[in-house]
């Protein structure tokens, strides 16, 4: 069985550019035991990459570019999930991190 | 095409608060941008000390804590806590859910983002949950996360579940005695508790028994240091959507004054466009 595992990266930006300032950050990490903990609801208050760019020069790579929002009419002003979703991806070595 | 009931008339045999106690005008323009009001020091100590003491004491049900205790009673039935609500659901409202909320000591586990209940049908009518703290929450031990000013944005339960961590978050960290009036959209989540000590809050929804417009203290609703609250509402969280979340503020604000002709929206757009509340 591949020894490598996958970590997510979820950044949710101000605006559409991957330049884009961070608003909001997720990561879900597959190289963790069961039993280890996850980023959980407010345990930082400092995103770990301040746009997509910053953490694509840091070998990120980019899963996801999230559509861009549709206007429906009547409905304009209207607003709901954080739009400018981004889904980043790395894969890691487990054995690299034992050592 | 889905009908709801908008305004539910009941009987009005209760003639409601002294005006004095009534919800003002700023009030409610901060609880129209941030979805909340945080209430300091409106619930005594003698009373704050008997919910305490039932909530350690008394075994029951959390959603038996409403109806079998008379001091969460007592809490509610004080003029300055009548007149908040009475400023934001009226005379009538309906008691539909209540829930005392324990977080064990040493509960490390927090919630996932979430809105309460239900995606809501309603264009602009809204319910609102007291958060009533009998003791002091410091921030290790986990009072509710929320996210001020996103009350307006749809999310229907946990549809936000994969959101961890969202600038401008805030804890609502509280001293004894506090009672935190709270949008029904605002997203939120329980946090870990750190501490040795059991954390209790307790939580009441209540919905309009009237339609929301003009029950709060209309005095000054037009004057400039009410209105900047709404225009200065913007959260930096809200990126590219802070002028449409401004506009939906403005257009809750005409509802809930009941001025469809006030206009505090961004560049007084709305007046520019013709929007006329139908």
């Amino acid at each position: 069985m591949s020894r490598l595992r996958q970590q997510i990266l979820i950044l949710h930006l101000a605006v559409s550019s991957l330049e884009g300032k961070t608003i909001a950050w997720a990561f879900f990490d597959g190289a963790a035991l069961a039993d280890q903990p996850q980023m959980q609801s407010g345990d930082t208050e400092t995103p770990p990459y301040g746009s997509v760019l910053d953490a694509m020069r840091d070998g990120w790579n980019v899963i996801q570019l999230p559509p861009l929002p549709v206007y429906v009419s009547g409905h304009e002003h209207e607003s709901g999930h954080l739009p400018y979703e981004y889904v980043l991806e790395r894969k890691v070595d487990l054995d690299s991190l034992s050592n | 095409m889905i009908a709801y009931q908008t305004d539910i008339e009941k009987p009005k045999t209760d003639p409601g608060v002294d005006k004095k106690y009534l919800l003002t005008a700023k009030q409610m323009a901060t609880f129209v941008t941030n979805g909340f009001l945080m209430v300091e020091n409106i619930v005594p100590d003698e009373l704050n000390e008997a919910a305490y003491r039932d909530q350690r004491e008394l075994n029951i049900p959390g959603f038996r804590f409403w109806t079998d205790t008379d001091s969460i009673r007592a809490v509610f039935d004080q003029p300055q806590v009548k007149g908040i609500i009475q400023g934001l659901v009226g005379i009538n409202p309906v008691y539909d859910h209540s829930f005392m909320h324990v977080v064990k000591a040493k509960h490390l586990k927090a919630q996932n983002w979430h809105a309460d209940s239900i995606l809501d049908l309603r264009p602009l009518a809204f319910d609102i949950q007291a958060f009533y703290f009998s003791h002091d929450a410091p921030r290790e031990m986990g009072p509710t996360l929320i996210l001020p000013g996103s009350h307006l944005r749809k999310a229907n339960t946990e549809s936000i579940g994969r959101y961890k961590n969202i600038v401008g978050q805030r804890q609502l960290e509280a001293r004894a005695g506090t009672i935190v009036f709270m949008h029904h959209g605002m997203w939120h989540c329980a946090q870990p508790n750190y501490t040795d000590q059991t954390r209790y809050v307790f939580k009441l929804r209540l919905r309009p028994g009237q339609e929301q417009r003009g029950l709060f203290n209309l005095d000054g609703y037009k004057d400039p240091e009410v209105t900047q609250i709404i225009d200065k509402g913007y959260r930096e969280w809200q990126g590219n959507e802070a002028r449409i979340e401004h506009n939906m503020r403005a257009r809750l604000w005409r509802y809930v004054t009941g001025d469809d002709s006030v206009d505090v929206s961004f560049e007084r757009s709305l007046t520019r466009m013709g929007v006329i509340e139908v």
